[in-house]
């Protein structure tokens, strides 16, 4: 992407920046506008019911309608808050979110940067994530916000372990951190695909594949932890503590947060994609290659791409509106007692394979 | 480690104190120390008014009472009245008070079980209990004209007979509505997280239960088959056969919040039991021909008791021969449920005392009178 | 299983000087009155007593009597004076199935009842309701205080019959 922009535009600067916005702008806010509106149908749909219906064609521009409507409300500041945090926080969560797509791979000629350390810049940058939260709530001086930010402090911090440990395991198989370079490793047909052993092993592949599931498994577990999706959405338990740790927020402030929730999703949804199940290859080949259009490439796997990611955020809504809520305690037991014990040992016996 | 206390304040709007409840709770970080009860924001003087309200005319006002399961306390209410009076009604009457009554137990169950999945998180089974509720509410308006509240049980019989398709629509719903409990079981009740969330949460022994006052599904979950339908059967309940489901600690210990919600999916397969019996008995007959023109009990004191969906509900009169009432006292089930609070919470956490208030299932109407 | 005579007779032999009589010429239930200032120890016979076993107080009611006189006082309104306000209690017995109803009466002016609340916990709300409603005092109550009504009432007690609303509650006029 950065080549194509410096061809056209001759200016260093101005095509770093163009490459690393135009992703988010052109793709990623209109996805999570759309995702609004997706999990209130799919939700509907769930529970017997139409949705919203009226604003447009089946309700298309529904979201339209929020957004017109969030930023026409009043901003309200109790006197109590601290002014400086409590406006910074939304920022902050939205940044930390929306900052971890300039290192996801859209297709071969569609990524952000080329940093060779993608995987690690993503983990790291959902760290603000956690600040952000933190501060939104610490700010808010509200006794319900409290408990709402201990909560998911303690479940992301938590959280973030089983996902290092799954991480470093594809790390030791593929002997690559930079995302792009995964994708292109899982190259021409899904059998390639690291949730099936990886590329070309050998007979190792097929004894892979049990921990590569196992693998594939705790990642999403610990990543739906991660952008805090019921079944551990304690931190904004609805019946328990009225939105948690964004309740004193009204209006455009509350939308940041909302749609940085559904653009973290996203995020989520395409790092399992990519490390699992081929980034933006296609299964089957390409039909540019047997049509000879090598342009068309790109924008096929684009297409795969966003099919595989957004699968996945439709799971990770099918989950939300099927399962019940974890309590905190057993969320902690969970993530301490199960995920991460099978992690490590997951990663040992990877280690010992990827020796052969 | 010694940490401070902390006094929360659920208050009385909350999303899921079921009603205007308040709810003081003194937490040691999540631990919960003692919860105290706040009530009162729905008290309409309901007692009082009676006293200056002839005999029929409290009838509505009753409905208001537990305006989730309506026809219930006016079935109290005028068996009351009637054991007052020594009036006796046509069988026709019983029977169509029977089926009224176990519809809406149905319907009160639903909207306790679907919000009991609220609390803990899960969204769908609330909607789809609420669609099954529309159902019954579309027979009470095509008998009475009223959805929720339906002033339909009178001193002597009902206010309008059966419309000639009732009893066919009636068999119909419940041949609908098998399979919807069987639905309702696979998507909450053994479901892992649930009975994780709720299996040896607020375990009430048996005395204590005894001893609080507590009746009805609470009773019966922590083992003790006590039903006043069978003890001290009022209309034609004794000619109907059906169980009565206790809880056996299935999941955990027996008296815990699992069972408390188990015992009332399992009466809702009770109550579609006694429903089809009562179809087929329901012999035909006037409605109204026992309805007196004034209502004038003699001197005299009653005491009767009903089972509500929510547990024993009692109605106290005393009459001095006039057609106004002395005193009419309501012993509602969940002002004694609610008080079952206090012993529950300790040593829990706060994500627990909502699953707790939930199982109660409580409503602040009958509570606040 | 026993009724209510029977066990109006066991009652008698065990406290002859509390009890005062029962009622029978009701049509539906006869009750027995009794004096309040020993209603612990026959509540806790009533709870102990192998072949009575009550465990369980389904209701307790507070009852205006009415039977005192009704003056005008300065206002100009109906005050009643003299009289009684009495408590109904209702009993149980799970495993024997009998009831039985108790009534204690006390002086309108200054009425105080012993609280049962250590026997029976349901008493404990019940108690508060009747305190709220009527007055009426439970020495030994742990916690007695309003419970439908705010705390802060000051203008009496509702369900007396000679109860009048305030004009005024914390600055808000009450009959609108």
């Amino acid at each position: 992407m950065y080549e194509i922009f410096l061809n056209w535009f001759g200016n260093e600067t101005l095509s770093m920046f163009l490459s690393a916005a135009l992703p988010l702008f052109v793709a990623i806010v209109p996805f999570a506008l759309f995702a609004v509106l997706l999990e209130r149908k799919v939700s509907a749909h769930m529970q017997d019911r139409l949705g919203p219906m009226r604003v447009g064609f089946h309700g298309i521009l529904q979201t339209v309608a929020d957004i017109l409507k969030l930023i026409q409300k009043e901003d309200i500041v109790a006197s109590n808050n601290d002014k400086r945090w409590f406006n910074l926080a939304p920022y902050l969560v939205f940044v930390g979110s929306f900052a971890a797509f300039a290192a996801i791979p859209f297709s071969s000629k569609y990524i952000g940067t080329h940093a060779e350390v993608g995987l690690f810049y993503i983990l790291s940058v959902s760290g603000i994530v956690v600040v952000g939260i933190l501060m939104g709530s610490w700010s808010s001086n509200n006794k319900y916000s409290l408990l709402g930010r201990m909560r998911s402090v303690a479940q992301i911090v938590s959280y973030e372990i089983p996902t290092a440990l799954v991480v470093l395991t594809m790390v030791m198989l593929t002997g690559t951190l930079s995302l792009d370079t995964m994708s292109q490793q899982q190259t021409a047909y899904f059998w390639n695909w690291n949730l099936f052993g990886g590329a070309g092993h050998g007979f190792v592949q097929l004894l892979l594949i049990p921990f590569m599931v196992v693998a594939f498994i705790i990642l999403f577990i610990s990543t739906l932890a991660e952008v805090n999706r019921t079944p551990f959405d304690i931190a904004e338990a609805e019946s328990e503590l009225v939105s948690g740790f964004h309740t004193e927020y009204s209006g455009m402030k509350f939308a940041m947060f909302f749609l940085a929730e559904y653009a973290n999703m996203f995020a989520v949804s395409a790092i399992v994609a990519i490390v699992f199940l081929g980034g933006y290859q296609s299964p089957f080949g390409y039909l540019g290659n047997s049509l000879s259009i090598p342009w068309l490439i790109p924008f096929e796997q684009l297409f795969w791409f966003a099919l595989k990611a957004l699968f996945f955020v439709f799971v990770q809504m099918w989950l939300r509106w099927t399962l019940p809520r974890l309590r905190v305690d057993q969320l902690m037991t969970l993530c301490w007692k199960y995920l991460i014990p099978y992690a490590i040992v997951n990663l040992v016996i990877v280690g010992i394979l990827t020796l052969f | 480690m010694k940490t401070e206390e902390m006094i929360l304040n659920m208050g009385p709007q909350h999303p899921s104190t079921h009603g205007v409840l308040r709810l003081e709770v003194k937490l040691e970080g999540e631990l919960v120390l003692d919860v105290k009860p706040h009530i009162g924001y729905l008290h309409r003087c309901f007692e009082k008014h009676c006293e200056n309200l002839s005999y029929p005319q409290i009838i509505p006002y009753t409905d208001r009472l537990d305006y989730l399961a309506s026809m219930y306390n006016n079935f109290g209410y005028v068996v009351a009245v009637e054991k007052l009076m020594g009036l006796e009604v046509p069988e026709r009457v019983h029977y169509i008070r029977v089926i009224m009554g176990e519809f809406q137990r149905i319907a009160s169950h639903l909207v306790a079980l679907g919000t009991y999945g609220v609390d803990i998180g899960a969204f769908t089974p609330f909607l789809y209990c609420f669609r099954d509720r529309e159902k019954i509410l579309d027979l009470f308006e095509m008998t009475c004209g009223a959805r929720l509240l339906y002033n339909y049980m009178w001193v002597g019989g009902v206010s309008h007979d059966l419309p000639p398709d009732f009893l066919r629509l009636a068999k119909d719903f419940i041949v609908y509505f098998r399979p919807k409990i069987k639905e309702l079981n696979d998507l909450l009740s053994y479901n892992k997280i649930f009975i994780e969330r709720t299996a040896n949460i607020g375990i009430l022994p048996v005395d204590t239960a005894i001893n609080y006052g507590a009746t009805g599904p609470i009773l019966r979950a922590s083992g003790i088959p006590f039903d006043v339908r069978k003890e001290e059967p009022y209309a034609v309940y004794d000619k109907i056969d059906f169980d009565i489901p206790t809880g056996h600690g299935e999941k955990g210990t027996t008296g815990d919040s699992w069972d408390r919600y188990f015992v009332r999916v399992q009466e809702m397969e009770q109550s579609l039991r006694i429903i089809e019996q009562a179809i087929d008995q329901i012999p035909d007959g006037d409605v109204h021909e026992a309805i007196p023109r004034r209502v004038k009990p003699p001197k005299g004191t009653v005491f009767s008791r009903v089972e509500n969906p929510k547990g024993e509900l009692g109605y106290f009169i005393i009459s001095d021969g006039k057609d106004k009432p002395a005193r009419v006292k309501v012993r509602p089930p969940s002002f004694l449920n609610l008080a079952l609070m206090e012993p529950l919470c300790k040593g829990h956490l706060v994500a627990d005392i909502i699953t707790i208030l939930g199982s109660l299932d409580i409503v602040l109407g009958e509570i606040d009178r | 299983m026993k009724n209510p005579e029977e066990i109006f007779e066991i009652l008698k032999t065990q406290f002859a000087d509390a009890i005062i009589e029962m009622s029978t010429d009701l049509p539906t239930e006869p009750i027995i009155s009794i004096q309040p200032e020993k209603i612990r120890e026959i509540f806790q016979f009533l709870a102990d007593n192998e072949e009575l076993k009550f465990d369980s107080l389904i209701n307790l009611s507070g009852v205006d009597d009415a039977n005192g006189e009704k003056v005008k006082d300065e206002n100009g309104n109906d005050v009643i004076q003299g009289g009684t306000l009495s408590v109904y209690y209702h009993f149980y017995s799970i495993e024997l199935k009998h009831k039985i109803t108790l009534k204690a009466s006390t002086p309108r002016e200054n009425p105080n009842i012993p609280s049962v609340e250590s026997i029976y916990k349901t008493a404990n709300w019940h108690e508060r309701e009747v305190f709220d409603m009527y007055g009426i005092v439970f020495s030994g109550h742990p916690d007695l205080r309003r419970i439908l009504m705010p705390e802060d009432w000051e203008a009496g007690y509702p369900l007396r019959k000679d109860y009048q609303n305030p004009e005024y509650y914390n600055g808000m006029k009450v009959p609108y």
